[in-house]
């Protein structure tokens, strides 16, 4: 059974509609990746799924009910989602941070419990952050601040979480170190993660489920093995790819590609 | 104080040097001091004695009379405008996330301003409830005009920008304010409204003004936690279950019925909310639930401070308060956009 899903969604800005009539379907427990060319939509759909912005018609369905007519504090128990780069954190510390993550939880004044204060040192631990606890998140260095606003995100505790590009402007061990911390996520706390991410190899090598969009729409989605294949990235990066198998992961990946020429 | 005990758990999850109720508490212990510093020097002089005996005693004498009749109430004055323009400030930066957000910059005061001369022009003999009503509605009026224009251009609203949006509405309002006192012939009361500063603040005005900064600090106070994760970033605030419209609204009307209520009691006043939040937030964090109550302190602190400064500097004539708060807000103004909105870093 699918948690979530969306029914013919459109998102768009007045006439211009950025998202066209899509129909996903999220499978629980595993990683998702959605891919596609710049200004395809991938992250006006992470926000109107996540609710952060409106959508024009159709709808998106958590455990059978519609999104935008659930309780957003209810769904913040569900869905945690990181925003592309997440600017400064104003002189915040990694700790005061992680704790916001508890926010759906409380009420009033927003004092911390005992609960509370286990589930921030836990979501530090998963992060390997525990040792920044006291310092500012700004004097981290770029993969230890996206880590920290991952351990945020985990606090919140939800079975869902949501990334928007969670690895741009890290370099490539960060990269790595950011894509391992999710991936240990999903397969010892079966959480359910979905991501947009621009490297095809690294969709393929951490994804169980691609959904590859374009204009807007769904070119193709699917298992790996059936969305990284030289049809399906021609129709959707305009590119004419050589795909073999990653000797390590057994997952196909994209040896080298071309820009296809002529007409699009 | 019960709700300092909320704060103690924090250093669990923040390592700070000194604890936030000790400041809280030295805070407190300045502003004491600087009230009987402002209580005891003026132009007719007075001591600490008469201070005693107009606060806590029966007694009467002239020294007496004017502590309890003039100075008391424009001290309590400044400390209650000081306040509330600096948890306005606070508010407003946290929310637009524009380290340069005051609401004498950004078109609220001049709002209120010509709210004001309009009101005394068109209805004669007006009363106080009427002007501080005017001010609310003026004050809204000069907030969203800024906004609006600063919106208007299509990359978003940048600090700088909303600041010259802020002064070209200010101009155009002041301007108005202007217009209304000449043509209307009523310039010298609208003066004497709008750049009387704390000259003549009696127990009835702040009766009616009070009890509207009351509620506006309680609320703030209330609505700080979520006013700390907007602040940090939208979407964030929507992810983690804020509802951020409704959240931004009620603050909202907060900065309005604190600006709107000081314009209503002292006329213009920039750079208090530019500068308190500043100084606040190197004291005590980005924390709003700290800033607010902190914020309330430092205004207070800094008002009285001017205002004593305006009263003795140039006995027996008086140096208008908002002049001594430009001149140390100005210098203040230019190291913020300087540094890019990170002043104490």
């Amino acid at each position: 059974m699918v948690r979530l899903y969306t029914d013919d969604l459109s998102i768009g800005y007045g006439e211009q509609l950025i998202v066209k009539e899509l129909s996903v379907q999220i499978p629980n427990q595993k990683i998702t990746t959605i891919i596609g060319p710049n200004g395809c939509g991938k992250s006006t759909l992470l926000k109107a799924i996540t609710r952060i912005i409106p959508f024009q018609s159709g709808a998106v369905i958590l455990d059978g009910k519609s999104v935008d007519k659930e309780n957003t504090k209810i769904l913040a128990k569900k869905i945690a989602i990181l925003p592309q780069t997440p600017e400064s954190a104003n002189g915040l510390t990694v700790g005061e941070l992680v704790s916001y993550g508890r926010f759906p939880y409380q009420t009033g004044f927003g004092r911390l419990s005992k609960k509370d204060y286990e589930v921030i040192d836990w979501a530090l631990q998963v992060t390997n952050t525990s040792s920044f606890k006291y310092l500012p998140v700004d004097s981290l260095s770029g993969g230890q601040r996206q880590r920290v606003w991952i351990a945020m995100a985990l606090a919140q505790e939800t079975e869902i979480i949501f990334l928007d590009e969670p690895t741009t402007y890290l370099d490539m061990a960060h990269q790595l170190e950011v894509l391992e911390l999710l991936q240990r996520l999903n397969q010892e706390e079966q959480r359910t993660i979905v991501m947009v991410l621009h490297d095809l190899n690294q969709a393929a090598r951490f994804a169980d489920y691609i959904v590859a969009l374009k204009d807007g729409q769904i070119v193709k989605a699917g298992p790996c093995e059936e969305v990284i294949t030289k049809e399906v990235l021609r129709g959707v990066f305009h590119i004419d790819a050589e795909i073999g198998i990653d000797p390590r992961t057994k997952k196909p990946m994209c040896i080298t590609y071309n820009l296809l020429k002529g007409e699009k | 104080m019960g709700f300092l005990h909320y704060f103690c758990r924090k250093d669990k999850i923040m390592k700070t040097s000194i604890h936030f109720s000790y400041k809280f508490v030295i805070g407190l212990i300045l502003l004491v001091t600087m009230f009987c510093v402002s209580m005891v020097f003026g132009a007719a002089s007075t001591s600490l004695q008469d201070v005693w005996q107009a606060l806590f005693t029966p007694l009467k004498s002239d020294a007496i009379n004017i502590l309890r009749e003039l100075r008391l109430p424009r001290e309590v004055a400044a400390m209650l405008v000081g306040a509330a323009l600096a948890v306005s400030g606070a508010i407003m930066q946290g929310i637009t996330r524009n380290p340069l957000a005051d609401p004498g910059l950004l078109g609220l005061t001049s709002g209120a301003n010509a709210a004001l001369a309009i009101s005394l022009a068109l209805i004669p003999g007006i009363n106080y409830f009427g002007i501080t009503i005017a001010c609310f509605i003026g004050a809204a009026v000069g907030a969203v005009m800024v906004f609006g224009i600063g919106s208007m251009n299509k990359g978003g609203f940048s600090p700088l920008r909303i600041v010259l949006a802020g002064a070209a509405v200010s101009a155009f309002l002041y301007a108005i304010a202007d217009g209304v006192g000449i043509y209307f012939n009523i310039s010298k009361d609208v003066s004497m409204w709008t750049a009387g500063g704390l000259i003549g603040t009696s127990w009835s005005q702040l009766q009616m003004i009070t009890p509207f900064i009351l509620i506006g600090f309680i609320v703030a106070l209330l609505l700080s936690r979520q006013l700390t994760i907007l602040s940090l970033n939208e979407e964030v605030a929507v992810g983690l279950g804020q509802k951020t419209t409704q959240t931004k609204t009620i603050l909202f009307i907060v900065v309005i019925l604190l600006a709107g209520a000081s314009v209503a009691l002292v006329g213009n006043m920039a750079f208090v909310g530019l500068m308190v939040p500043h100084i606040v937030r190197a004291i005590v964090g980005t924390d709003y639930r700290l800033i607010i109550p902190m914020s309330v302190i430092a205004g207070a602190i800094l008002m009285l401070l001017a205002d004593t400064i305006g009263r003795t500097i140039n006995i027996p004539y008086e140096t208008p308060v908002a002049a001594i708060i430009a001149i140390m807000g100005l210098p203040f103004f230019l190291v913020i956009v300087r540094k890019g909105g990170r002043v104490f870093q």
